[in-house]
């Protein structure tokens, strides 16, 4: 168990390092001379040469590429030129908004898609079973951006009943929340479904149906208990992939979250809020897997390490 | 005792299965075919029959809904932009970019993928260990953010969308191809071939090659429909193909300023991509049915 999550701790790292790198190479390797980028076209040789013996472009890539590991792990991503000040700290002023959108979308996928996996297992064949598998493969190849959108025109411009966006009051979030769960509704209720069926038809659900407990205790007692395990650890992931998939959903809502100051800083050369953006986003989702594993592990006793 | 208990489950398998069967086989990949059909016919020959220029643009035109006749006496079918450009114009030339983008990433990361996944997974050993590692490491990162970092440092232009795709994408090809080698390579038949004295490079075209293609053609259908998303949103951030070229999702991003006067704008566009995704979905679907060995590997 402890060589177990070592490994995975160590294995996690190495991902983090990864993304760290990568961020690296897109950002200061491609994109050519960062120092042209913030004088401008106006900046004279001089100047240019300054700037990049301050910032130490002059050096090898390699030495850059060490030094910069160094700062990242000192969460020092440079001054953002275009807000003044700490780029990280204006990552971390965000952060919260995209938390609780995310933590509102799971919910939601939550509280509509166990219901109606569940629903559909004990109802097979029916109408709500055909759709929750139909929707389970559609859903997420829908554009979810343009999904969005459509929701902003149905409800916001023609009905006029839900904000279209950030306006601070709390139901501001029922459209962008639910953009971002509706790919990962079917897909969770598909799961439950399949989990609860599986579950069903195993001997312990006949035992108990053969000392004469009623199918609801049956079922709310024995299945569903298990069919939660699969849940909780799958939830971890689809927060991850909330956290990923915001940074476009939060420009069609003008949410003022992490994704939308990462877009606005790509779009504006501003690498340093880019980079703590996108490092920060890859750290949470390397953290959320790792601790679904860790879960997995805690919450179902009959996975031992032979069978990870 | 025990029979009965599997009964009790085998009809509610037996329940679904003609609903789907004859969803999946019968004419839903039908139609699907259909509408794919359409749109590649589209995309190829659209434009030259309904041109489209983004610098054309005509005031008196702006913002007419589908149907109105436009000032040079023409009908503007899906209706007009706010710079008075035609809707259904933007579509099929959008529709271009769309087929064009996802086929040429599709096939660079594929054909890329293929190689990678059949050198790892048939020798083995370090090789496999450097590939799977890299690809584990881009696959710690969502997909849609490294697409956006490096179509966003690349600076926008149709070939730097297909590079950034391309990037994102070679890693689930180089997993699929991974998993069949694996599977094959030390079964009788690589076996004999490697006593008879066949090259590495022949063992690995002639005898593994092979069972990688179904998982390999299924995953390329999945990744078309996921493509051609991807291409729509990084357009749609705008930073996908330039504003001179119109893209499905560029125009959905112009409507969007526009959708309490013009819905049409962004709304056309969408209904296109998601009509062509669902198909292609359906399709890859069918695709996947058809054996269950290549849905194990897609699966992993």
């Amino acid at each position: 168990m402890i060589i177990y999550l070592a490994r995975r701790l160590w294995q996690s790292v190495f991902l983090v390092f990864g993304a760290i790198t990568i961020v690296f190479l897109a950002l200061r390797v491609i994109p050519g001379d960062p120092a042209s980028l913030i004088l401008g076209s106006s900046a004279t040789p001089d100047e240019l040469a300054e700037l990049r013996q301050s910032m130490g472009l002059d050096d090898p890539i390699f030495v850059q590429y060490i030094r910069h590991l160094g700062e990242v792990l000192r969460l020092d991503f440079g001054e953002s030129w275009r807000l003044g000040g700490d780029a990280f700290a204006a990552v971390l002023e965000r952060l919260p908004a995209t938390l609780t959108l995310a933590g509102y979308a799971l919910l939601l996928t939550l509280l509509i898609g166990f219901p109606l996996g569940v629903y559909a297992a004990r109802h097979p064949g029916k109408l709500v079973d055909r759709a929750v598998s139909y929707f389970s493969l559609t859903g997420q190849a829908l554009p979810s951006f343009w999904v969005g959108i459509m929701l902003v025109l149905i409800f916001s411009r023609m009905l006029g009943i839900l904000p279209a966006t950030a306006d601070g009051t709390p139901i501001a979030l029922v459209l962008p929340a639910f953009t971002l769960a509706l790919p990962f509704l079917g897909w969770l209720a598909r799961l439950v479904r399949n989990g609860t069926l599986e579950e069903l038809g195993k001997d312990y659900v006949r035992t108990a149906r053969s000392k004469g407990l009623s199918e609801r205790v049956v079922f709310n007692v024995h299945v569903l208990r298990n069919t939660l395990t699969p849940v909780v650890t799958v939830l971890g992931l689809v927060l991850g992939n909330f956290i990923a998939d915001a940074v476009i959903i939060e420009q069609v809502f003008a949410w003022p979250g992490i994704g939308s100051l990462m877009i606005e800083s790509i779009v504006n050369r501003d690498s340093a809020v880019a980079e703590a953006a996108i490092v920060l986003i890859a750290v949470f989702y390397i953290g959320l897997n790792l601790i679904v594993d860790v879960l997995y592990f805690h919450l179902d006793p009959r996975i031992t390490l032979e069978t990870v | 005792m025990s029979k009965a208990a599997t009964a009790s489950k085998a009809p509610a398998e037996a329940k679904e299965r003609p609903a789907r069967r004859l969803t999946r086989y019968g004419i839903a990949p039908l139609v699907a075919a259909t509408v794919l059909g359409l749109f590649i016919l589209t995309a190829l020959f659209g434009p030259l029959l309904v041109p489209y220029d983004s610098v054309a643009t005509s005031v008196a035109d702006r913002l007419l809904p589908p149907g109105s006749v436009v000032s040079d006496g023409s009908r503007a079918l899906l209706g007009t932009d706010q710079d008075g450009r035609d809707v259904f114009a933007q579509v099929i030339a959008g529709s271009r970019v769309s087929l064009l983008v996802a086929v040429t990433v599709v096939a660079v990361a594929g054909v890329l993928g293929l190689v990678l996944g059949l050198l790892a997974g048939y020798y083995g050993g370090w090789l496999d260990t450097v590939i799977s590692r890299v690809g584990d490491m881009q696959l710690a990162f969502p997909s849609i953010l490294l697409a956006i970092l490096l179509a966003g440092a690349l600076g926008p232009s149709l070939v730097n969308v297909i590079i950034a795709l391309a990037v994102t994408r070679w890693v689930i090809f180089a997993r699929v191809v991974r998993g069949s080698a694996l599977s094959v390579r030390n079964r009788e038949f690589v076996d004999s071939a490697r006593v008879m004295g066949a090259s590495d490079l022949r063992i690995m075209a002639r005898y593994i090659y092979p069972s990688c293609v179904q998982p390999l053609l299924v995953a390329a259908t999945v990744q078309v429909g996921l493509t051609m998303v991807a291409e729509a949103a990084l357009s749609f951030l705008g930073l996908g193909v330039p504003i001179d070229q119109a893209s499905w999702g560029s125009t959905i991003a112009n409507g969007r300023d526009y959708l309490a006067s013009a819905w049409w704008i962004a709304a056309i566009p969408g209904i296109a991509l998601t009509l062509v995704v669902i198909c292609i979905g359906l399709l890859g679907d069918a695709g996947r049915d058809r054996g269950d060995r290549a849905s194990q590997a897609v699966m992993r």
